[in-house]
């Protein structure tokens, strides 16, 4: 099926989102102490380094804590797939107990990546708190009662339509495109 | 690739090298998830498993377990010394018993080689082979070649050389295949009447002189001496078996380099080898162990993904 991109970030656009979301936090977290954030696994991660990156550059002093979660062992929809999902890597070599805690991921959808790792960050111990970060917020479409705490941007579309997220680390650009398929 | 190419684990022989290296990858994960201090995951939580063992085990039976209920799987166990395997059921109706309890898969562990291929092909559930007679035990080799792994980062051009009483031996047949589809170089080292006529047909040299093994490998797999399979007399004594073929410390030191000892388990102390080998820097036979939770995570995580 031949489809239709619109860009909705292009590189510009991108870097400034980061960098808002960035300072967003700060008026939240202060300093980071007992603080970590954590990139879901695959595409999450990515957002995850920029943002910490991103705060670094702004007060090199920050000491943040960051990791990355998989969530492939607590999904919902394994075995309904065909295929045995494969997992990503987890990298969280301390306990959660207690931290406040950025979860962080590219899209937030239907809801069902973000409740699977809910569930797996439990097996690091109680957190204090959780906030969720998203870079692309596709509204209308979500299956289960979960929403954002900071956005980068807000998507209104469809069923059938895609969003892409590209990262300059895999790539080659960052960059946001919304899919349409073409009515033939 | 990421799925298997079997739709049961029955032996090491019918597996891809890509579907162990797919274990390998997602053991990896489990291994992980084993060190956390929450070390369960839900990913099973739909999924019924019934162990049966018509054969005494300790260690596999409670690996895989333990490896079921790290996965959150429902767990049903089965022992023959207690069942109605002593009135007179066959195996088929004992196994399609359980399976009408609406049982996902099947662990079993048999005394009659081909048991669990027979079993795979009547009754609908995927079958894990835990060790059927003196034919395959897969998952025993596939920590095995982990744990190598896991030791020297790779197991290609490695030489390996599996001790003892191969004849008898389920772990030394599939170690042999496993580590071969891995590319390493496998001898095989024991007296002549432990040792299965047509063992050279496999592509394995023996050794009869064990010092000249082990200054040749860099990892000695020693196994234990299955006396209970034995009907007749294989060699004159326990004692002159330990002599000859028996590791104690001053052998291992004498070697030209660092051998890593490997066991299967159970060890028979001051027969195959001596204590201080066994507890030694050397020895990875706990790190076995504790890869054999991963191994069997990995492989009934990905065989149920491919249940219907």
């Amino acid at each position: 099926m031949d489809k239709i991109g619109r860009i909705i970030l292009d590189d510009v656009q991108f870097n400034l989102t980061i960098k808002r979301l960035a300072h967003q936090l700060i008026e939240n977290y202060n300093d980071f102490s007992n603080t970590v954030i954590i990139g879901l696994q695959p595409r999450g991660v990515f957002l995850a380094e920029r943002i910490k990156s991103e705060l670094l550059k702004i007060n090199p002093s920050f000491n943040i804590q960051s990791g990355s979660l998989d969530t492939t062992f607590y999904r919902d929809d394994y075995r309904r797939q065909g295929n045995p999902l494969i997992p990503n890597k987890t990298n969280l070599d301390f306990s959660l107990e207690d931290k406040k805690i950025v979860l962080v991921d590219d899209v937030l959808y239907t809801g069902r990546t973000i409740r699977s790792g809910l569930d797996a960050l439990l097996a690091f111990g109680r957190p204090k708190t959780v906030a969720l970060l998203v870079l692309i917020n596709r509204r209308y479409k979500r299956h289960l009662p979960i929403q954002a705490d900071y956005i980068g941007k807000n998507v209104h579309s469809i069923d059938t339509e895609r969003v892409i997220v590209s990262w300059k680390e895999t790539d080659k650009k960052d960059e946001v495109i919304l899919y349409t398929p073409k009515n033939e | 690739m990421s799925k298997l190419s079997v739709n049961h684990l029955l032996g090491i022989k019918n597996l891809q090298k890509e579907d162990i290296e797919l274990i390998f990858k997602t053991a990896d994960h489990f291994k992980e998830v084993i060190n956390r201090p929450i070390k369960k995951v839900p990913s099973l939580r739909d999924i019924t498993i019934a162990n049966l063992f018509f054969e005494n085990s300790t260690r596999t039976k409670l690996s895989f377990e333990i490896a079921e209920k790290r996965l959150s799987a429902d767990v049903l166990n089965f022992s023959s010394s207690n069942s109605s395997v002593k009135k007179g059921e066959t195996l088929i109706d004992t196994v399609n018993n359980i399976l009408s309890m609406k049982v996902d898969m099947v662990v079993m562990r048999h005394p009659n080689p081909g048991a669990a291929n027979f079993l795979s092909k009547h009754v609908k559930a995927k079958i894990v082979n835990a060790g059927d007679g003196a034919h395959e035990h897969p998952t025993q080799a596939l920590l095995d070649a982990f744990s190598i792994r896991e030791k020297y980062g790779d197991i290609k051009g490695k030489n390996i050389v599996i001790v003892g009483d191969i004849l008898h031996s389920r772990v030394a047949l599939s170690n042999i295949f496993c580590l071969q589809k891995l590319g390493a170089n496998v001898k095989v080292c024991g007296p002549l009447t432990l040792m299965p006529k047509h063992i050279t047909s496999l592509g394995v040299e023996v050794i009869t002189n064990l010092k000249e093994a082990l200054n040749w490998c860099d990892v000695a797999i020693m196994l234990r001496i299955q006396l209970e399979r034995q009907d007749i007399k294989l060699f004159p004594s326990l004692r002159e078996y330990t002599m000859l073929y028996g590791i104690d410390k001053e052998l291992l030191d004498s070697l030209d380099k660092k051998i890593t000892i490997m066991h299967p388990g159970p060890i028979n102390r001051g027969v195959e080898i001596t204590s201080d080998v066994a507890d030694s820097n050397q020895s990875i036979i706990l790190n076995q162990v504790e890869n054999g939770v991963a191994i069997r995570m990995a492989v009934l995580y990905l065989l149920a993904g491919q249940i219907e």
